[in-house]
């Protein structure tokens, strides 16, 4: 057969398969949600989490609204959604007898998980982007562009504050992207999207333990969950960026160690039962 | 190139063998059936082929290719599936073919619209998969492989789940198919759908091939039964036990039946109207391939293994 289909097939596949499920919908409806409730939440009470980074900006300007909430989404809520997408991806489609058809066909298994993996790392950016557009819109209805006060008491434009919200929602999403390879590491290992969500969720709450249990300052730097806050670099003037570049290699490690293994299983694994 | 060529082909799941040293040879042009009871290894057997299961020893060629190293070019010119076809149900069946066709390369997406018509679901073919009855599923399967143009088509129980007009509509195409010049590999547990459909069939029972060849060659592999019904059954019997060549004897519904050439029988007859007894009927007795069907998968013993044709 002439003509091979290459990765970017498999991932735009993935990513129409996405599109035409109901739940993708819910997930992004959800995210979107989460920084309109908290402004609603917000105009029936006086006092709000001001102690949170840029905290202190609400009720000022509705930029600072999204990163506040992303805050509060990294305790828990943005792992437990990415363990959902990332643990699902190929178990799902051993439980529903996909698999062996697509993988009968003319793509290389490589291809086909390397698409799965680049679908479920768009999915996850995109959960952040809704939560940031939504959050600039509630926010900025409810407060206005106003410019933000950084972390360092400096005043910055409008313009460059929701540049650096975008930066910050894409540096978060650098430890994410770390959780999703693990879970869709146990999703080809497991071959049982339950299985593989809980072992994602236990993964992270299994990090977050050691940061609270093993008090070893230096060990907590190189943890995921450190990770998740090294945006607060870029809301300090001059940026600080080595808790920037530290989130880049540690998380890349974190992903490569099990994507590596994910797809050197999957390469070999025996594709069986219905 | 020989469409199918397995040698020594082995799977184990723990201590049991669930394919142990399987050879099958398929020749170009075959619809060659694939018999066995459930259990009996013919999906792992099945799956081995196409790539999706690991060998633990022996090897499977399509065309020459090796689907264990060479995969997805082993399986160029190849199209199936193994047990259910199975869908995604939340697209239509025309998106979860331009699905396939995509990930198939070349020219599938062009013979979307075809191979739908082929399988007589271009009216449905806009509904989501969800909806579908499971023959439809199973013609969307069917559809799926045409996608791919292949030369040989392997097929796992292609009629289960259809109505008889799908099941006869199901075997004209099979038939159509191989008169196009396609090679069908097809496994079935219905023996009257394999007796209608297949050149060459192939039996196997808990792992093992007992028997692999044509059906004519399955039939002449036994030896010709005949039922005798003369006025004195008692003293008939005593005449057939009494020749060397006569084998099998047994009594059945008033009739006694017994296998033996066709030369032993002529000298039989004589020899009862010597002895003045009188032949109310002596019928010769073809064997069903149901019949030889279940001696191969429950006989004790393994009488018919013909050599694999090279």
């Amino acid at each position: 057969m002439s003509a091979r289909p290459t990765t970017l097939t498999a991932y735009r596949w993935e990513l129409r398969k996405l599109a035409a499920q109901k739940r993708t919908y819910i997930g992004v409806g959800a995210a979107a949600l989460l920084p309109t409730l908290f402004v609603i939440v917000m105009a029936f009470q006086k006092g709000g989490p001001y102690d949170v980074p840029l905290g202190h900006n609400l009720r000022h300007t509705g930029i600072a609204l999204a990163l506040v909430v992303l805050t509060f989404a990294s305790r828990f809520g943005a792992q437990l959604v990415t363990a959902l997408v990332a643990g699902d991806i190929v178990a799902t489609e051993d439980a529903g007898g996909t698999l062996k058809m697509i993988l009968t066909r003319s793509l290389r298994r490589s291809q086909v998980l390397a698409g799965k993996t680049l679908a479920s790392f768009t999915y996850v950016l995109t959960l952040l982007l809704a939560l940031l557009a939504a959050g600039l819109i509630a926010g900025g209805i409810a407060w206005g562009f106003n410019p933000v006060v950084d972390l360092t008491g400096r005043t910055l434009s409008s313009g460059r504050s929701i540049g650096l919200a975008f930066a910050a929602v894409g540096v978060f999403a650098v430890p994410l992207v770390s959780i999703a390879s693990f879970g869709i590491f146990l999703s080809v290992v497991t071959r049982n999207s339950a299985a593989a969500i809980v072992g994602t969720l236990v993964y992270e709450l299994f990090m977050e333990a050691v940061v609270g249990l093993v008090h070893v300052q230096w060990l907590h730097h190189y943890l995921l969950s450190a990770q998740f806050d090294a945006w607060h670099g870029l809301f300090q003037t001059p940026v600080y960026w080595p808790p920037i570049e530290r989130a880049a290699w540690v998380s890349a490690l974190f992903a490569l160690v099990p994507l590596a293994l994910a797809f050197w299983f999957f390469n070999r694994r025996d594709v069986a039962g219905d | 190139m020989l469409p199918v060529q397995a040698r020594g082909l082995v799977k184990a799941y723990g201590r049991i063998r669930a394919v142990d040293h399987v050879d099958l040879t398929v020749d170009a042009g075959d619809i060659y059936g694939f018999l066995g009871p459930n259990g009996a290894g013919k999906t792992t057997a099945m799956r081995m082929m196409l790539g999706l299961l690991r060998p633990d020893g022996g090897e499977v060629r399509l065309f020459g290719r090796d689907p264990q190293h060479e995969l997805p070019a082993a399986l160029d010119g190849v199209a199936g599936f193994v047990e259910t076809p199975h869908f995604y149900p939340y697209l239509t069946g025309r998106k979860n073919l331009e699905l396939l066709a995509a990930f198939d390369g070349g020219g599938a997406a062009t013979r979307v619209a075809r191979v739908l018509e082929t399988v007589g679901l271009q009216g449905r073919a806009g509904d989501r998969v969800g909806g579908y009855s499971q023959g439809m599923r199973q013609r969307l399967g069917l559809a799926a492989s045409l996608l791919r143009d292949p030369k040989l088509l392997v097929l796992d129980e292609p009629t289960n789940g259809l109505d008889p007009g799908g099941i006869r509509d199901m075997r004209d195409l099979i038939r159509d198919l191989a008169a196009q010049g396609m090679t069908i590999f097809l496994s079935s547990h219905l023996l009257q759908e394999v007796e209608e459909l297949c050149t060459r069939v192939s039996v196997i029972r808990e792992g093992r091939i007992v028997y692999e060849g044509t059906l004519a060659e399955l039939h002449a592999s036994r030896a010709p039964r005949y039922r005798l019904r003369t006025n004195d059954q008692s003293a008939a019997r005593v005449v057939l036990a009494a020749d060397e060549a006569v084998h099998d004897l047994a009594d059945e519904d008033g009739e006694l039946v017994f296998a033996a050439d066709e030369a032993a029988v002529l000298a039989l007859t004589r020899r009862l109207v010597e002895c003045g007894l009188g032949i109310a009927a002596l019928v010769p007795e073809t064997a069903t391939l149901e019949h030889l069907f279940f001696e191969l998968t429950e006989g004790t013993e393994h009488p018919h293994r013909l050599e694999p044709v090279a």
